[in-house]
């Protein structure tokens, strides 16, 4: 039966081409719309950290000055001062913690003709590289020791390696940064947590990883400087251990329900603490974790929820307009109906045929909407954004095309099916 | 010609008419509501910086190995490297003008602070928040200012001091739209205090225009607020805007890094370190003509879809009611009478999905401006948006109305 069904459907389709045509086009182009723009905002709202996300938390204080603190309607701020952060990572509350910021590096390669470059540095403890999953090719990361020593070591992304040592295992070798030699003693395998979460509230958060990772207290050493220092006075930025500015981040691992609301009182009892000796004056704090932390930070761009409203928008309206022309396509069709319900046809059986054919439209649609959804998204490759090399259509959205495309037609193919299994067969028998 | 016999027409197909009538409300609501955003964003994108744009670049670059700024004599050295690139640049055959810089219009690396009228002032809450653009006294030539009241900075007016120098500019000029916040009826003279300082500092000129370096909306307060300190800032690190002579960006875009390696090897100078201020403004607004031009396309192809429709479901209609056609032929309607009942029909219809139109796109709109940053729509747009569906409607039923009004009159005496 549905083999005869398909057969109709296909008649009937072949029957009036640009109708036909129209239709599967209407429906093509929504949904190549829509998968564009969700493949770029699935990609741009990701989980940077698959497996770990869930556990790692990311503690927020507020150390601003009284004046126009309204309580209630203030958020913590995003970054730690240098005491605060050393202060709660000095608790050890947590299994596993990782103070960090993003910095910038002057490499200078060892060969005399080698020009100076920069690259972007990730100053962090010991337990940052482990805690996050990194991949690492050759070595390890760096102990706790040399975080307290201030031992110039340090980790190098796979690119750097490459640029910098052929793409040998370098560990043991040195690496001048801003002026200084450090000893490598990791090299990682292909790490870039997309968005780049440690350091989001600088743009360039999607690109291709970090190429340099060492110990805090020895970047601080040989003054790196955070690339995100937000002052609440004024201070000397230079001397950042002291003054009034905020450019931490404390990333604590905490494995249950159980370890989050207990971090959450010593949070909140470390700043009701710090209040009672009149460094802070607001209370607030915050505890979200990694995905929350993302969400609160609104790292996805508000262009991009636009554009996928936008697509959707344009697919509903050209399911609609499948539906219309569905609809006039079945209708002309009443005799034909007629003439089947009266040689025995069953209302389902009607109603199957008629689905069947919204259906073929349907696949045809979502196979040419996922042309144009490549083409799409081959356009967004060519566009300069920091993303832009990402945007690719995986298989999990490639089945998703068809599933959208299957459900529009079928919806669509839902009205003119009905009233075609509700043509009244005696009148369009005594017409003719 | 009345309605009435046309309405209980349209009732013998109600499913046709509602999907019609709903598509041109969609199609209303989402194109009115996606011109207006590329509207905004065109303007966004148009605006002048108050530069002389045309033959502008800039040079980004660090030195390696220099003195931090924290020992004497760290800023006179410092200077030094900086004077002996401007003087190399200066040397350039193509070069016309050159100045060093802390940032310009749409670079997104900024100074920003306060002027207040009173000395001491909290930092945060001063009269007008301002940009600052440290300079010299080229700053006006190397960047096209204009000049509206007032004098410019001359050579005994720059100074220079450390980038972490908190010190307080003896004089500086302010832009137009500044001088107005601070000082309405005439600034040049006048006393500001920067930043909540107790110095004083006086403005000695008004320069027409010049946008801050932030594109953010978090600018969007004093996008026109700017001062101009002739101050050489001294750092590891330095920016020079240069005016090229007309017509030789490209040859000074090339040349420079050379010059620059010539004078002083140890530096970083990389891909990005030279940019002409074409670049600097393409890659400001990239998200914004990139959104306009994807909302324009899809708004196209939208208006597209949606004549397709209309053609194909009154096409349907046409042949549907080929044989009542050829009765109201019979009975003496005249060809433009028919024409006329297909694009009457189509007008009530569009009629009714423009009014939901409009309600869709206030309300889409009153979504948008809940969610996003985003204006009311002007009625303007609505209005426009829905004479343009109703033209839509006819022009997409011209076609088959015509066929209809091409039905001879014998066809009624034909039985089927």
């Amino acid at each position: 039966m549905f083999g005869y069904y398909l057969q109709l459907a296909w008649r009937s389709l072949g029957h009036n081409r640009v109708l036909t045509t129209l239709m599967v086009l209407a429906l093509a182009l929504g949904i190549g719309a829509c998968i564009t723009t969700l493949t770029v905002l699935r990609l741009l709202s990701g989980d940077p950290l698959p497996g770990r996300s869930a556990q790692l938390y990311y503690p927020q204080v507020d150390p601003y000055p009284k004046d126009g603190y309204v309580p209630g309607q203030s958020k913590p701020q995003e970054n730690l001062t240098w005491v605060d952060a050393n202060n709660l990572f000095e608790a050890h509350r947590a299994p596993r913690q990782a103070l960090v910021a993003l910095g910038s590096a002057k490499i200078q390669p060892h060969d005399a003709g080698g020009r100076p470059f920069f690259g972007d540095a990730v100053m962090a403890t010991a337990e940052f590289l482990p805690m996050v999953g990194a991949p690492f090719r050759y070595g390890s990361a760096w102990s706790a020791d040399d975080d307290t020593a201030g031992a110039r070591v340090v980790v190098i992304a796979d690119f750097l390696n490459q640029k910098l040592f052929g793409g040998a295992n370098s560990v043991g070798r040195t690496v001048r940064l801003n002026g200084n030699d450090f000893r490598v003693v990791g090299v990682l395998g292909h790490f870039s947590p997309q968005p780049r979460f440690y350091a989001i509230n600088i743009g360039r958060s999607y690109g291709d990883g970090d190429g340099v990772f060492l110990p805090l207290r020895a970047a601080r050493a040989t003054e790196m400087a955070p690339t995100n220092i937000s002052c609440w006075a004024a201070g000397d930025i230079e001397h950042l251990e002291t003054a009034p500015c905020m450019w931490l981040g404390l990333w604590v691992e905490l494995p249950d329900a159980a370890a989050v609301a207990n971090y959450q009182r010593f949070l909140d009892g470390y700043v009701r603490e710090q209040v009672a000796q009149g460094r802070f004056h607001r209370t607030d704090t915050a505890l979200p974790d990694l995905m929350q932390w993302l969400r609160n930070e609104q790292v996805v761009p508000d262009d991009a929820r636009l554009q996928a409203g936008l697509a959707f928008g344009f697919l509903l309206i050209c399911v609609t307009n499948t539906i219309g022309l569905l609809l006039a396509k079945c209708l002309r069709r009443s005799r034909e109906i007629g003439v089947r319900r009266a040689l025995g046809a069953t209302r389902g059986a009607i109603f199957g045929q008629f689905m069947v054919e919204a259906a073929i439209v349907g696949l045809a649609g979502g196979l040419l909407g996922l042309v144009f959804a490549e083409a799409g998204l081959w356009g967004i490759r060519h566009q300069p954004a920091e993303y832009a090399n990402l945007a690719r259509l995986d298989l999990s959205m490639f089945a998703f095309t068809f599933v959208v495309a299957l459900a529009s037609a079928l919806v669509a193919g839902l009205l003119p099916a009905w009233r075609a299994c509700v043509v009244a067969p005696a009148p369009q028998l005594k017409s003719s | 010609m009345t309605l009435h016999p046309m309405i209980a027409a349209l009732r013998k197909h109600k499913a046709g008419v509602v999907l019609i009538a709903l598509q041109i409300a969609l199609t209303l609501a989402i194109v009115c509501n996606a011109i207006f955003i590329i509207g905004q964003r065109v303007q966004r994108v148009n605006r002048p910086t108050g530069l002389d744009e045309s033959n502008l670049m800039l040079v980004t670059q660090q030195w390696v190995g220099t003195p931090s700024g924290d020992q004497p004599g760290d800023v006179d050295k410092l200077d030094s490297l900086q004077q002996a690139d401007l003087a190399a640049l200066r040397n350039m055959p193509d070069v016309a003008s050159v100045s060093p810089v802390n940032s310009l219009p749409l670079l997104n690396s900024s100074w920003n602070g306060s002027a207040a009228l009173k000395p001491g002032t909290e930092l945060r809450s001063g009269n007008a928040r301002t940009t600052y653009y440290f300079s010299d006294d080229r700053m006006m030539a190397t960047l096209g200012l204009r000049l509206v009241a007032g004098r410019a900075f001359t050579a005994a007016d720059v100074q220079h001091r450390g980038f972490r120098d908190q010190s307080k500019p003896p004089v500086v000029m302010v832009t137009r739209a500044l001088a107005d916040k601070l000082y309405p009826q005439g600034a040049v003279g006048k006393v500001v205090y920067l930043d909540g300082a107790s110095t004083p500092t006086t403005i000695i000129g008004v320069v027409e225009r010049l946008q801050v370096p932030g594109t953010g909306s978090w600018t969007n307060s004093f996008t026109w607020n700017a001062t101009l300190v002739p101050t050489r800032l001294n750092a590891n690190f330095s920016r020079y805007a240069i005016r090229t002579k007309p017509g030789r960006l490209q040859a000074v875009m090339k040349a420079v890094t050379p010059v620059l390696y010539g004078v002083n090897p140890m530096r970083v100078l990389d891909d990005d370190s030279v940019k002409s201020f074409a670049d600097i403004r393409a890659e400001a607004y990239r998200a914004d003509v990139g959104m306009a031009v994807l909302m324009g396309v899809v708004c196209l192809i939208l208006i597209g879809v949606t004549a397709a429709g209309i053609v194909g479901l009154t096409s349907f209609w046409v042949g549907q009611r080929h044989r009542q056609i050829g009765v109201r032929r019979a009975l003496g309607a005249r060809k433009v009478d028919i024409l006329h009942y297909f694009q009457t029909e189509n007008l009530l219809i569009a009629g009714i999905g423009a009014v939901i139109g409009v309600l869709l796109a206030i309300g889409l709109n009153l979504w948008l401006m809940h969610h996003y940053e985003m204006d009311r729509l002007p009625v303007l747009y609505v209005i426009a948006g829905v004479a343009a569906v109703l033209v839509l409607g006819q022009a997409a039923v011209f076609a088959p109305a015509r066929r209809a009004s091409n039905v001879p009159p014998v066809v009624a005496t034909r039985s089927v």
